[in-house]
């Protein structure tokens, strides 16, 4: 019996060895540290690309993939708490309004008959997401799709009676704590111990991507003359942000802050070329000798206005630009009636005024991504405006094709004046967010540097490299502005690494590898 | 009492059977408790696998030995860079033996076996940091093999038999590292197969220089597992004509069992104590790679480049009663896996096993056998290189530890 308990003694150690241990576990202190930040309280704050939004839409696997739930991920390995997300109640994306669907579905990759890849509305479920479902508790991803800076601080912002009428947005409404709350309130709310803020990108992507149809409010801090397309006056920013960082650290809590990325390089400006009209299209090559000795007598009147460089023609052996409408012009319809009365006698201001601001496209405007579908398409509106000046149905076909005999109009192309305003106002943004960091000692993450690497060149992962292309580069989602899985990842690691820099810390990394882009299904409507 | 301390001494200093790749060396509770060393020892039915030519030196007219093991195996994989981490599902591996050896004249003994050599059970999370390697995998073999054994002299015999081999598998994993339907589900294949057979055979030797003195010699073929038309799940991809459809198709894939040549000697240097030492060696090259071949027109090539590799047992045996015998081993396992092939399937490196046990004779017929093994690896960075993506070779790699304890039990029957 003695012996007995010995082997039982062996058996037992031997039980007890075989459990697998490494010499240092990922898990145990001084492998991994928070540095001077306490991340166990960490609320987020900014628009879509924080709200995890892509495909033009708010789903829960763009959600769980936004990089404030991929950092609170890794800082749970060094005493980070749960992280709490507002979650859409699908994957359809889209949402309804008291039972009316308000907001579109998503975008998947669609195959056509053909066997081409594209862009297409997910059509193989209906939106579950209902706005006026508050969902009654403090979230630490505050990020609300659509906010400006000065949005953040907004009184209600969040409240539901106002979604309809365009005062208020519909992401927040369903999470806001009360209808005259803001997001910054319900983010000190929540007392945190570290924050992230992205903040600034609408307040000039919005003018952006409506090709400028909006006005530049530089100068000019009067929100109430502000309409939804505008550009923020960087003055204003400036006061706003302070405004934001001030509540973010009233408790001394730590931060990291990401400056705006340029908007130009996003694939929703660099995937329509500028010069997309081809000779081998069969729709528009046989045309090519009409329409050139038709913009013959046109470019004759431009030279009488005194803009021969406006002169336009299309090439029978490349591809050539589109006619667009570019505002920052000299508006010669008045001397362009006067040359065309020849020809169009009693029609000529018409045609005139059609013109008066027209030039062929050159590689540095920058055509929207739904331009796409526009381009060489007869324009119904024009055509049946033109009829009802008198032009017969011929003629006003004649000059109602989108970019060929009728221009692009303003909110399809970011003319370069309109690139500048962007531009000019971002750099004043970025400098306001950089300064305003270093004041107040947070982590600053310069996300514009490395979204300009991926548009040059691109960002090398395990598995290949991340570009800026659109449906191929793997950075961006379906709309072509807000980022893929993938991206987020890549901003992920921008801010892990600021906040070892700033605060001390040592966290891991995250593969971009493991992160996916766009997501497939033929499960469309039939467009 | 001071032997029974050396014994342990013997079996603790000393860093038990279970080789690499998907090989589980636990075919008899004696056996095992020496650290699975055999090929020359004479001591019960065990040798149906061991060397079937010693059956004819056994002094009993019938042998019977039955026995099962449990193996409780954990790996546990980290990688510091990323900080993700992830463990097995303990997995309890249950390795069977049932032999029975007949004698039927002085020269010639008659037996049957069935065992189970090859098998691997590991369950990752689903969805792990690897689960485009694998999410889990269960392979089973088992070998139901007759033998002869046929004494050409007192000091030496020969032996051997026809092996019918029936095997399954059960493999899991994820499509890639990213792919998911609408709402985010890791697309996956599942491919499960059973009943696939074949045959192979054995062929031994035992010389008896002196009374206390064996050498033993024994080869077991390879046998190669070919799945036709086995049953593949795909699920959760995206409804994509760019994708496999969801549902099952048919699979045809190959799995080498390798052959494994023995030999060693056993010595009796006292009355009451037996030495005993085995070389394998395992001719794993045969691994090339899992190519998978499914029905829809997809393929999975998955190279494995496995090397041949050795074993180097130790076993030792101290008859401390008429009633007791108490045994210990050690052994070196050499993985056959080669760096840059770490695939977390079968996530094995070279190992030191220790073991032990003891008989407990109830009747002068029936004994009690048991043993136990504890096989430590240890910890390594590794990685598994041939996985690709669009043409380019991914890594996947990390910090592997694993462990593997198997108690065990069986009777040995003498008439």
């Amino acid at each position: 019996m003695k012996n007995n308990i010995k082997y039982l003694a062996i058996l037992a150690l031997g039980l007890v060895a075989c459990e697998p241990e490494f010499d240092n576990p990922i898990d145990e202190a001084g492998v991994y540290s928070s540095g001077e930040a306490d991340f166990s309280n960490y609320v987020a704050l900014g628009n879509s690309l924080t709200a995890g939004f892509a495909d033009s839409a708010l789903y829960i696997t763009g959600q769980e993939n936004s990089y404030p739930n991929i950092l609170s991920q890794q800082f749970a390995l060094v005493g980070g708490g749960e992280f709490t997300q507002p979650l859409m109640a699908d994957n359809t994306g889209g949402a309804l309004l008291g039972g009316t669907q308000i907001l579109s579905n998503r975008f998947v990759l669609a195959f056509d008959a053909e066997g081409n890849p594209g862009p297409a509305i997910y059509a193989g479920a209906s939106p579950t997401t209902e706005i006026s479902n508050n969902l009654g508790s403090f979230f630490n991803n505050m990020g609300v799709p659509g906010a400006k800076s000065f949005h953040l601080g907004a009184p209600n912002y969040g409240d539901v009676a106002g979604v309809a009428v365009g005062t208020a947005n519909p992401y927040f409404a369903r999470f806001a704590s009360s209808a005259g709350t803001s997001v910054i309130a319900d983010a000190a709310a929540q007392n945190p111990t570290f924050f992230s803020l992205w903040i600034g990108n609408n307040d000039i992507l919005s003018y952006a991507t409506s090709g400028g149809v909006g006005v530049d409010r530089t100068g000019n801090p009067n929100l109430a003359d502000y309409g939804s397309n505008d550009i923020t006056d960087p003055g204003l920013f400036n006061s706003t942000y302070q405004a934001l960082i001030g509540a973010l650290t009233a408790n001394g809590a730590k931060g990291v802050v990401l400056n705006l990325p340029n908007v130009s390089t996003l694939p929703f400006f660099t995937t329509v070329p500028f010069a997309p009209l081809s000779p081998l299209d069969p729709n528009f090559g046989p045309q090519i000798p009409t329409l050139n000795a038709t913009y013959a007598g046109l470019n004759a009147a431009f030279a009488f206005a005194g803009v021969p460089e406006r002169a336009i023609s299309f090439s029978a052996s490349a591809a050539s630009p589109v006619v667009i409408k570019d505002e920052s012009l000299e508006d010669v319809s008045a001397d362009l009636a006067i040359a065309l009365a020849g020809t169009f006698g009693p029609l000529a201001p018409i045609v005139a005024a059609q013109y008066g601001q027209a030039r062929q496209a050159t590689a540095n405007d920058l055509l929207v991504l739904t331009s796409s579908g526009v381009i060489g398409q007869v324009n119904e509106a024009r055509l049946a405006e033109l009829i009802s000046f008198g032009l017969t149905p011929e003629q006003a076909g004649q000059f109602s094709v989108n970019g060929v005999s009728y221009p692009m109009e303003d909110q399809y192309v970011l003319t370069p004046a309109e690139q500048s305003s962007v531009e000019n106002a971002r750099q004043a943004f970025n400098t306001s967010i950089a300064t305003i960091a270093s004041e107040n000692g947070l982590a600053f993450y310069n996300v514009a540097n490395d979204l300009a690497q991926a548009a040059n060149g691109g960002i090398l992962f395990d598995g290949g490299v991340i570009t800026s292309d659109f449906v191929t580069g793997g950075g961006f989602s379906l709309d072509g502005i807000h980022p893929t899985p993938r991206a987020h990842a890549l901003v992920t690691n921008g801010i892990l690494n600021a906040i070892e820099i700033a605060y001390g810390a040592t966290l891991p990394s995250v593969n971009p590898g493991d992160y996916g882009t766009v997501t497939l299904s033929n499960e469309v409507g039939a467009n | 009492m001071k032997k029974l301390l050396l014994l342990v001494l013997f079996a603790f200093v000393t860093l038990v059977t279970y080789a690499g790749g998907y090989r589980v060396s636990v075919q008899g509770q004696r056996a095992m408790a020496m650290g699975h060393t055999g090929v020359a020892v004479v001591n019960s039915a065990e040798l149906v696998f061991f060397n079937p030519a010693g059956l004819v030196y056994l002094e009993n007219k019938l042998n019977i030995s039955a026995g099962a093991s449990g193996i409780f195996t954990d790996v546990i994989y980290q990688n510091s860079d990323f900080g993700s981490s992830s463990e097995t599902d303990s997995s309890v591996g249950t390795p069977l033996n049932l032999y029975g050896s007949y004698k039927v004249n002085d020269w010639l003994a008659l037996g049957l076996g069935v065992y189970t050599p090859y098998g691997s059970e590991v369950t990752w999370p689903t969805d792990w940091a690897g689960s485009h390697l694998v999410n889990n995998i269960e392979l089973a073999a088992i070998y139901i093999q007759p033998v002869v054994s046929i004494k050409l002299s007192d000091q030496f015999s020969i032996g051997g038999g026809p092996i019918y081999v029936t095997g399954s598998v059960n493999f899991n994993r994820n499509a890639n590292r990213t792919l998911t339907d609408i709402d985010g589900n890791r697309s996956n294949i599942t491919v499960d197969d059973s009943g696939v057979s074949n045959w192979g055979w054995s062929v031994s030797a035992m010389f008896n220089p002196t009374e206390n003195f064996r050498l033993g010699f024994s080869y077991r073929s390879e046998i190669i597992l070919e799945a036709e038309g086995g049953e593949a799940t795909f699920s959760n991809f995206p409804n994509s004509p760019a994708t496999p459809a969801n549902g099952t198709t048919t699979f045809d894939a190959e799995l080498p069992l390798p052959a494994e040549l023995t030999i060693g000697l056993s010595y009796q240097f006292h009355k009451k104590w037996l030495f005993a030492f085995d070389y394998n060696r395992q001719f794993w090259d045969v691994y090339e790679s899992l190519d998978i071949q499914f029905g829809n027109g997809s393929t999975s090539l998955n190279p494995r480049n496995y090397k041949n590799s050795s074993v180097y047992r130790f076993g030792l045996q101290y008859d401390a009663t008429s009633k007791i015998s108490l045994r210990a081993g050690y052994y070196f396992d050499e993985s056959p896996v080669q760096s840059g092939f770490f695939a977390p399937e079968t996530p094995r490196n070279d190992s030191n096993g220790f073991s032990g046990g003891f008989s407990f004779a109830i009747t002068p017929k029936l004994a009690i056998d048991a043993s136990f093994f504890y096989l430590r690896f240890e910890e390594i960075n590794e990685s598994y290189d041939s996985y690709q993506e669009n043409g380019q070779d991914v890594p996947f790699g990390g910090t592997y530890k694993s462990s593997a304890f198997a108690p065990g039990l069986g009777l040995t029957y003498k008439l």
